[in-house]
């Protein structure tokens, strides 16, 4: 069969199973909706977080980022694993035992305020429809990329490729998310990521086995390609002939890395869709095991990205730098057809020639490429191109219904039944929640294919808003039993508004724009979230110092949080 | 209630578990992977610079290491205490 049959194939056959498990995971509750009824065991929980966590740009972008940064790549992998460990000892156990159903729940009750419930709900909605909007592009584009002649075979709507495939990804998020709930999607991730995984280790191990003779990409890494040398060492030495930084040294200041792993680190456990998954576990200490299982699954993807980054680039340099134009691999023409790989021969001599200078460098290389032309790479069968769709295709899928479920719950529960209709019934509660899910997979799927032009920059916005908000705001909900909510209010605000003020100037070029030499303390925008964080705990403890103390029964409250016993199921009062 | 089984004492048995937790996290990503990269990078573990396998691989690894051994300590921290399911 050919690549085209295969990838028909398995993209048909996973969205079939991931259709099938929502109809057979169908929510009859707001309880099962919003926690897939508080009884899913700690090693689905720990294999549907990982999957929720993983989104598109994990999958597919990572590997090639750290390519072209080496060290400095660093950052993503130390700052979106390191996160976990905040989640695990600082935040999950106790919102499990608080044992309501969303993040400004636990805001709400704590700070014993409407007003910081929807503080926290604007938050929720603003960080999830800016990560959801890259997530159907990212669906769109795989399809587009994959499965081209299908796409292009019909009309709908007047709509591009792209388009297409994104209205194809909603129709299957539309199904298992509203239908399911938090039930549908929970069991949906776990056969996610097995899929996503399973795709992303196979073309690795045979590319490990090529280049240095061994399957553990981990250990392949570390070792010596053919003919001698380290594999890193030997990347060393070529790029830094080539006018390159070194591979394994950085070029990013060391305050600036620092600032960056915190914001992803701090963002990584204030985003709301993570957080959640910890309230469908049956008792604290499962939340606890759970968040370890979380990190060792997201940890093997994690630890092969910089085997893929190296491996990809090794073999860029390796079979097409100093090649002749016409004798490059096949899988070099195919990409080329793609646009995401250019070769321009500018001084004609016939040979390829990769250079630090633009005005000589003849080899344009999209970072996607590394994960993407990987199975080519390691010439294996074509069902393995197929695998790698599919495996995209589920890493997007995973966390954009985890993304759709934080909005539908934000308006359904926190602002209909907690604030606007407080008598509403269950059953018509969970009709609103379906009917929020309706539109929020329409605004996604509009964002999706009409992307603002800076979908690059609304990750760095999406992680520095959870980390200047939610984050300081639940540690010191549970850690300080003195917070308050005139505290809590004024942090929040303080910490969203600097962050915003920051990554709007240095991003969008508002409020006179500037750039890395205008930084702030030399912190880039992407690193600013930390900063936003540390403005917003001083702001609250300023604050609080001259606002009364928390009444008696919140106080009580977080004596209880504090306690593993009794945490029963998770439930609505 | 036994007085040093409190839920004082409880806290703060578990404060002081956070602390030497968090200080591993601290050196392994911060200390090894960023602030001391380049001197240890004079160090190797097999075709690894020592500084950047902290930085792509060792740090995640204690990171996995440190979640288990506190959902290990913590449960038995619950017992003692009986605090715990």
């Amino acid at each position: 069969m050919d690549i085209l049959a295969w990838t028909y194939l398995l993209v048909g056959f996973t969205f079939a199973l991931y259709i099938g498990i929502a109809i057979w995971s169908r929510a009859g509750s707001t309880k099962e909706f919003y926690v897939a009824g508080g009884g899913v065991s700690p090693l689905a929980n720990g294999l549907a977080t990982a999957a929720d966590w993983m989104s598109a740009a994990s999958f597919i972008s990572m590997a090639g980022l750290i390519s072209f940064m080496g060290y400095d790549g660093s950052v993503f992998l130390m700052g979106w694993t390191g996160g976990y460990v905040l989640l695990a000892l600082l935040l999950a156990p106790y919102m499990r035992k608080f044992g309501k159903f969303t993040v400004p729940a636990f805001i709400g009750d704590r700070y014993y305020s409407n007003t910081a419930r929807t503080v926290a709900v604007i938050a929720a909605l603003f960080v999830s429809f800016t990560y959801v909007a890259g997530q159907m592009r990212g669906v769109g584009i795989v399809f587009s990329r994959y499965l081209e002649p299908v796409l292009s075979s019909f009309e709908l709507f007047g709509l591009d490729n792209t388009g297409k495939g994104v209205v194809i990804g909603m129709v299957v998020v539309f199904f298992y998310a509203v239908l399911g709930g938090m039930k549908g999607i929970t069991y949906t991730q776990v056969a996610q990521y097995c899929v996503l995984i399973f795709a992303y280790m196979v073309p690795t191990i045979f590319i490990s086995m090529m280049l240095v003779g061994t399957p553990i990409p981990q250990i392949g890494l570390g070792s010596s390609v053919e003919g001698g040398g380290y594999l890193l060492d030997k990347l060393d030495g070529v790029l830094t002939d080539l006018g390159f930084a070194a591979y394994t040294s950085g070029q990013k200041s060391m305050t600036d890395m620092i600032f960056i792993t915190a914001a992803l680190m701090i963002g990584t456990a204030g985003l709301p869709h993570v957080i959640v998954r910890f309230f469908t576990v049956p008792k604290v200490r499962d939340a606890r095991k759970s968040a370890g299982y979380a990190l060792l699954f997201i940890a093997i993807l994690y630890t092969t990205a910089p085997a893929i980054a190296a491996f990809g680039m090794y073999n860029f340099l390796d079979s097409v730098h100093g090649k002749k134009v016409a004798e490059l691999p096949t899988w070099v023409q195919t990409w080329q057809k793609t646009g995401l790989i250019e070769i321009n021969d500018i001084n004609n001599d016939g040979v390829v020639q990769y250079t630090n200078d633009a005005a000589t460098n003849e080899m344009i290389i999209d970072k996607d490429i590394m994960v993407l032309a990987s199975p080519e790479i390691a010439e294996l069968p074509n069902w393995v191109v197929g695998l790698i769709a599919a495996g995209g295709m589920a890493a997007a899928l995973s966390t954009a219904a985890g993304l759709l479920l934080v909005i539908s719950t934000s308006v359904s529960h926190d602002l209909l039944k907690k604030q606007i209709m407080p008598n509403i019934s269950d059953k018509n509660e969970l009709r609103a929640a379906r009917l929020s899910a309706v539109v929020a997979v329409v605004i996604a799927g509009y964002f999706g294919i009409n992307p603002p032009d800076y979908v690059a920059a609304v990750v760095a916005l999406a992680f520095g808003l959870a980390a200047a908000s939610f984050f300081p705001a639940i540690l010191m909900g549970i850690f300080s039993k003195r917070m308050n909510k005139e505290g809590a209010i004024a942090g929040m605000i303080a910490g969203l508004a600097i962050t915003i003020f920051y990554i709007l100037k240095f991003k969008f070029n508002l409020f006179g724009g500037g750039d890395a030499s205008t930084w702030w303390f030399g912190i880039s925008p992407e690193g600013f979230g930390t900063v936003g964080a540390i403005v917003n705990f001083v702001v609250a403890i300023i604050v609080m110092s001259f606002t009364k103390a928390p009444p008696a029964d919140v106080q009580d409250l977080i004596e209880d949080i504090r306690i593993p016993r009794g945490a029963g199921e998770a439930m609505d009062h | 209630m036994n007085p040093n089984k409190t839920p004082q004492q409880y806290w703060k048995r578990n404060l002081r578990l956070l602390y030497i937790l968090f200080s591993i996290w601290f050196i392994a990503s911060y200390g090894c992977g960023i602030i001391f990269a380049e001197e240890l990078n004079n160090f190797r573990l097999g075709g690894y610079k020592l500084g950047f396998w902290f930085a792509q691989q060792g740090s995640i690894y204690i990171f996995i290491l440190i979640i288990f051994v506190y959902a290990a300590l913590m449960n038995k921290l619950d017992k003692e205490f009986e605090v715990d399911e």
